[in-house]
């Protein structure tokens, strides 16, 4: 695990001295922001985080592959990952090391829209339960946005590439739910359940239930599996 | 410390390396000789565990790659030819982050990083971001990161490529250095070096061994004879039948003029020092001059186009 620690360390250190991160989350910021304020504007605004956490969930979406698309991307590029993988370091300590990394690194961006919630408090007298569960149900979202990013990276030795193939694959995993309503029975719930928007909805109306924190921990578990498997499978090519 | 064998890896249906196998005695600076394409990185890369073989079995330091990957792996460190470096990082950062990695601790790092920026004189860019550092500075942190954390054994592959001649100077004999150490295995196809750095050489062509001595013993050995110089003063068309009629001896021919009757001879003739003492001898008891004796090598270019060439001739047959 000291192994992950140091990695982690070094892909934060990363994160921090290169323009890429800063971008993408002054990016991820103002775009918030503006749906932040066009919910709150709106006639009979009420004073909840819903409308602009959705928003911020959406953006997650392409926010997390460009976290992601370096870490294992570049590694492959610059040549460094046969030294890593010629170290006394398993696979599964390289994989956790990286994702921890972005997981801080998302974590931070998304604390910074505290602010917003804030200003709630400042000029309004919001529930604190609804937003208290948004934020862990984006939290969540974000947790396996980021799993989805990190295969994408392990995949391609082109970052442009990882983060192309990781947005369209999480596109699709969060918007599944739009094609269970064309199609009928077991397909239709299977679709249903697979949409990671589908799971998301519950945590923006306040209510934490434990299938959807199950199903978000599920998403990551299984992503984070296969990019340790594509690690391995590294070898073989 | 390090045991190769019969170790064969296919790339889809290209066979890459067939069948190999060697040894490499603690302490020793062993060269691995081939064109490129040889299969020299390949085995280097099956030898560090990056990639499995198709076949065969290797081991380091007692540990097999594949059974105990990470205890092997523990004991190597590996210089892969594209010199792998985090570019973003200076150079102290990235030394510290591979001993990390290799499970060192911080007491130890802050030691061995300053060591070893030491032994590679990199003193000046330690704080230096590396991708501002020349190929040969580069270069050098890659030594240093395989060597930061004290491995039994170095793997280089092709450590002296494409940096200028002053540093590749320098590099060699840093290598030599490490290898009173190190157990070193050390990729080339500059032949030159291999003479100047390693102890033992293994000639590799299309996959295979050809060839496996110490780099001056290869010259005879390959050819089955030795070739010895002489200065001789003395009528030379009697030097030459006498020194012809000596046992063992299988051609001669004067090579050179030196002047005041003194002539420089070339003989081919059986391994040994027998046939150079029968010379010497020889050449004493007609009671003529002998200015100079020695024994030449054969140049490892030579050696080494002979190898392949006829490799590739038996090939053709």
């Amino acid at each position: 695990m000291s192994n992950a620690i140091a990695i982690a360390l070094k892909e934060s250190k990363a994160y921090f001295s290169t323009p890429t991160a800063y971008i993408v989350g002054a990016m991820f910021l103002i775009l918030t922001g503006i749906f932040f304020v066009f919910d709150i504007t709106r006639p009979f605004a009420d004073a909840s985080v819903r409308g602009f956490i959705t928003w911020a969930a959406f953006f997650v979406i392409f926010l997390s592959p460009l976290l992601t698309m370096r870490l294992l991307a570049e590694e492959q590029k610059l040549g460094t990952l046969e030294l890593l993988l010629t170290s006394p370091v398993k696979d599964w300590e390289v994989v956790m090391g990286k994702y921890i990394a972005s997981l801080f690194f998302l974590f931070a961006t998304i604390a910074l829209t505290v602010y917003y919630v804030l200003l709630l408090y400042v000029f309004g007298d919001p529930d604190t339960g609804p937003i208290l569960s948004a934020y862990l149900g984006l939290f969540f979202y974000g947790a396996a946005s980021l799993a989805v990013g990190l295969l994408s990276s392990s995949l391609s030795s082109n970052q442009i590439v990882s983060a192309v193939v990781g947005t369209a694959v999480l596109l699709i995993l969060a918007n599944v739910d739009r094609v269970a309503n064309l199609v009928e029975g077991i397909t239709a719930d299977v679709l249903h359940e697979v949409s990671m928007n589908t799971h998301f909805l519950d945590f923006t109306r306040g209510i934490i239930d434990t299938s959807h924190v199950v199903y978000y921990l599920s998403i990551t578990v299984v992503f984070l599996f296969l990019t340790v498997r594509s690690l391995e499978t590294r070898r073989w090519r | 410390m390090i045991e190769i064998e019969n170790v064969t890896k296919y790339y889809g249906d290209f066979q890459a390396i067939s069948d190999i196998s060697f040894r490499v005695e603690p302490g020793e600076i062993l060269g691995f000789l081939g064109p490129n394409g040889a299969g020299k990185t390949t085995t280097m890369k099956i030898i560090t565990g990056f990639m499995p073989a198709s076949s065969g079995t290797v081991s380091v330091a007692g540990y097999d790659i594949m059974t105990e990957s990470l205890e092997a792996r523990r004991h190597i460190g590996y210089l892969p030819e594209t010199v792998p470096l985090y570019t973003d990082m200076t150079v102290k950062d990235y030394l510290t982050f591979m001993g990390k990695i290799r499970g060192m601790s911080s007491k130890n790092i802050a030691r061995r990083t300053s060591e070893v920026i030491d032994i590679c004189r990199l003193g000046d860019y330690r704080d230096s971001h590396i991708s501002k550092l020349s190929k040969g500075f580069r270069q050098r942190v890659g030594i240093a990161q395989s060597i930061v954390h004290e491995p039994d054994v170095l793997i280089l592959d092709e450590p002296t490529i494409g940096i200028d001649p002053i540093q590749v100077v320098e590099t060699r004999q840093l290598i030599k250095d490490l290898g009173e150490e190190h157990t070193v295995i050390i990729s080339t196809h500059i032949l030159p070096e291999v003479s100047m750095i390693c102890e033992r050489v293994i000639i590799i062509h299309e996959g295979q061994i050809v060839a496996v001595d110490k780099p001056e013993n290869l010259a005879n050995r390959l050819r089955g004879v030795e070739r010895i110089e002489l200065d001789v003063k003395g009528n030379r068309r009697k030097v030459l039948d006498e020194i012809l009629s000596v046992e063992g001896v299988q051609d001669v021919e004067q090579t050179d003029t030196l002047g005041e009757g003194v002539f420089s001879y070339l003989v081919e003739g059986d391994v040994g020092q027998e046939t150079k003492s029968k010379i010497a001898s020889t050449v004493i008891h007609a009671g003529w001059d002998l200015h100079r004796l020695e024994s030449i090598g054969m140049s490892l270019e030579e050696i080494f186009l002979r190898l392949t060439t006829s490799e590739e001739a038996s090939k053709v047959e």
